[in-house]
């Protein structure tokens, strides 16, 4: 049980569950296979018969529409066949264990999962079962799992990255906001640091700063002047409104003032610096207006990205 | 019954004995060590040479999930396990299916365990009422009945002021109070260490600092009562260094800590093993160093188990969902003897740790191998080693992080009473 079910004993992806420990080779490999993909969106005909055949379970024990749709999206352009199941609360108030369900879809053909879940490791917990059983040639794709990883997040984040800014040895990326509950902080962490990004900065207030923060190889900045200054990317984080019904944080409006990305923070990174979020916005709340829709914004590219960035691990899944 | 256990190495460190000897029993006592009694004839003779002949082993902290989880396991099957773990006395804590609060539990819970004819088992009362930390139990009537001590087992005691008047409570009868030390609010949610491992892996943490003011307001409120207290499970440094301090300051204060924490820590974790999701959590590697310090120096009594048996099913959930707990009365002196091995501690040392202080902090007899004493003994292979495997464990519970070490010594006897109750 415990193991890293995320390489098969060539070295090759088999599942993706985390960016953490994923080589250097195998991400590049993601990232150029996204390249050859990106074009595809803007032919006529949107699709390649790479999985033809194939079938694809979403399964979302936690909802998300946006996440489940470009994956949808990205299997229906290979030509998958694509289940999606929105499982939420009901499986487990009918008492049926995540592995009871996984085990019932598996003896339903799938050749492979995306799985969203509310709790840290459960993406693992998957893969581990699989690969102890008869199922192993079944994939997992991590889609979220607690506070833990979100790898396509982070692969698509990269990709943006070094879309516009070329050497990734020489940047400077601040990953700003609740650091502390964000599963796209820590893939991109992990990505960044494999890629060779010297300096990454992790700026929120002390409350949402993970305790050993700097232990994942980011500076740490509570001072969000300082923590964007020079900066050739700003990564803003949503902050989630449950946040600030605790003693986390004591308003939006407080955090905006002290965190949120405005076009007078975003004058002290660099002059061709770009501004991405994972999505959902929360404007006025992390990020003003002025910046989510600027010169500086490459917020709805890396949402296409995104698509050529699931297609890229979904071929390269279907294909070993 | 006489029993002749011949050739063994006796290791009794309460009566200062480490010696090549032999043990005579009759009628579920031990009669003499060394030299035979006059017109001594045994009914049998168990060849002890190569073996260790140990005071049964006693566990602070052994859940026998009855009554009210017989799926995670029952009496029987973990009754067997701690005697094939050469456990011969342990304390159960109040935290069954109803709690152990009424004295009928307790007595019932007694008399099944007693007809199992097995390891001696002494309850924990609930400290109050449902564990639900509002009003104090019925202690004079649970000692009656058999508590040895009162405990709020791993249930959160929220109200210091509750916590004040049952030390009192204690106090004012002498009983000894059994508390884990660990903040309510600060451990709240948190399922793992507050370290680099839940960090990386997103998980809910717990500070050390939930144990270590936790443990200021406890050793106060001793100075206040007067109560005696047993701690239960250290797991920081910090707490290691409060513990030496009291009891440099004379409180009357005991404490124990698990195998687990002795040789675990969070890194062990590693991809969510649930194995490792334990209360109190595994801590850093300098904290598990702390604790085996304290252990070396006596300011930590006593190793225990604190077994809890947990089923496969409440185990294959992500981390933070996993029941706590790991199976470990028959890994206990495997872990105790490994232990001493890699720190380097006389193996007097080691089994004093194991029976004769947590004896002392249970208030029984037990924990030694004087004349006159109930015949518990455990005889032990030192040098045999076994690979810890699901089907080599004898509890129900199969949850052990522990799976596929190797570990040194084999249990080949346990004698309860002068009763040969497990052979190997």
């Amino acid at each position: 049980m415990n193991h890293n079910p995320q390489l098969n004993r060539d070295g090759e992806l088999h599942h993706l569950l985390t960016l953490e420990g994923l080589p250097r080779a195998n991400v590049l490999h993601i990232l150029d296979t996204a390249e050859s993909f990106v074009g595809i969106a803007e032919r006529d005909v949107k699709k390649v018969p790479l999985l033809r055949g194939k079938s694809i379970f979403n399964l979302f024990f936690e909802n998300s529409t946006r996440t489940r749709t470009t994956f949808e999206i990205a299997a229906k352009r290979l030509s998958a066949d694509v289940i999606n199941l929105n499982i939420g609360a009901s499986s487990t108030s009918k008492g049926e264990s995540v592995l009871d369900t996984i085990d019932n879809l598996a003896a339903m053909q799938a050749d492979m999962f995306v799985v969203r879940h509310a709790q840290s490791g459960a993406a693992h917990m998957i893969a581990a079962h699989l690969n102890a059983t008869s199922r192993s040639h079944i994939h997992v794709i991590n889609a979220g799992d607690g506070r833990h990883q979100h790898p396509t997040q982070g692969l698509l984040d990269l990709f943006t990255i070094r879309h516009y800014k070329k050497d990734l040895t020489r940047l400077r990326v601040a990953i700003v906001g609740d650091v502390l509950h964000s599963r796209v902080a820590r893939s991109l962490i992990a990505g960044l640091t494999t890629l060779g990004v010297p300096e990454v900065r992790v700026v929120a207030p002390k409350t949402l700063i993970p305790t050993a923060a700097s232990a994942m190889g980011v500076h740490v900045h509570n001072d969000m002047r300082q923590g964007v200054k020079d900066c050739d990317v700003v990564v803003m984080l949503r902050l989630q409104n449950e946040r600030m019904r605790g003693a986390l944080l004591p308003s939006a409006g407080e955090f905006f003032k002290h965190y949120g990305l405005t076009e007078e923070k975003l004058a002290l990174a660099q002059p061709d610096a770009i501004v991405m979020h994972p999505g959902p916005m929360n404007r006025g709340v992390e990020i003003d207006s002025s910046v989510a829709d600027g010169k500086h914004s490459v917020i709805l590219p890396q949402v296409t990205f995104g698509i050529a960035v699931r297609m890229a691990v979904m071929s390269i899944l279907g294909g070993t | 019954m006489k029993i002749e256990i011949r050739n063994g190495r006796i290791v009794d460190p309460k009566n200062g004995v480490d010696a090549r000897q032999s043990l005579y029993i009759a009628a579920g006592r031990i009669v003499a060590i060394d030299g035979a009694p006059d017109g001594w004839h045994p009914n049998r003779v168990i060849d002890a040479s190569g073996l260790v002949v140990i005071p049964g082993i006693v566990d602070l902290s052994v859940r026998l999930r009855e009554p009210g989880f017989e799926y995670k396991a029952t009496l029987q099957s973990e009754m067997r396990a701690a005697v094939a773990g050469g456990v011969t006395s342990l304390a159960c804590p109040p935290d069954t299916d109803p709690v152990l609060d009424e004295p009928g539990l307790v007595e019932t819970l007694r008399n099944r365990a007693r007809a199992l004819n097995s390891a001696h088992v002494y309850p924990l009362g609930a400290l109050t009422q449902g564990l639900r930390g509002e009003q104090v139990a019925e202690m004079g009537e649970l000692t009656e009945a058999g508590c040895i001590g009162f405990s709020q087992a791993d249930a959160p005691m929220h109200d210091t002021m509750v916590l004040y008047r049952t030390m009192q409570y204690a106090a004012t009868f002498g009983y000894t109070v059994w508390l884990r030390p660990q903040d309510a609010f600060l451990a709240k949610d948190g399922v793992a260490h507050d370290g680099e491992v839940a960090t990386r892996l997103g998980l809910p943490a717990i500070p050390s600092c939930a144990e270590s003011i936790a443990l200021a307001t406890i050793t106060r409120l001793m100075e206040e009562t007067g109560a005696r207290v047993h701690l239960c499970r250290l797991s920081t440094r910090e707490a290691v260094g409060i513990v030496r301090a009291a009891k440099k300051a004379r409180l009357p204060l005991t404490c124990d800590v698990s195998a687990h924490h002795l040789h675990l820590c969070e890194v062990d974790i590693g991809y969510f093993d649930t194995n490792c999701r334990l209360v109190p959590p595994l801590r850093g590697t300098r904290d598990r160093d702390a604790l085996r310090g304290g252990v070396a120096d006596g300011t930590i009594d006593a190793i225990c188990s604190d077994h809890a048996p947990v089923d496969d099913d409440a185990k294959q959930l992500p981390f933070a969902e996993a029941e706590p707990g790991a199976s470990a009365v028959e890994l206990l002196l495997p872990l105790a003897l490994k232990l001493a091995h890699e720190d380097k501690q006389s193996l007097a040392q080691t089994v004093e740790r194991l029976t004769s202080s947590p004896a002392r902090i249970m208030a029984i007899e037990a924990g030694d191998l004087g004349a006159g004493r109930v015949a518990d003994v455990c005889i032990f292979d030192p040098s045999a080693f076994w690979r810890v495997e699901r089907s080599a464990l004898k509890s129900q519970g199969k949850n052990t992080a522990f799976i596929g070490l190797e570990v040194p010594g084999k249990v080949r006897y346990t004698l309860v009473a002068g009763q040969v109750v497990f052979e190997a």
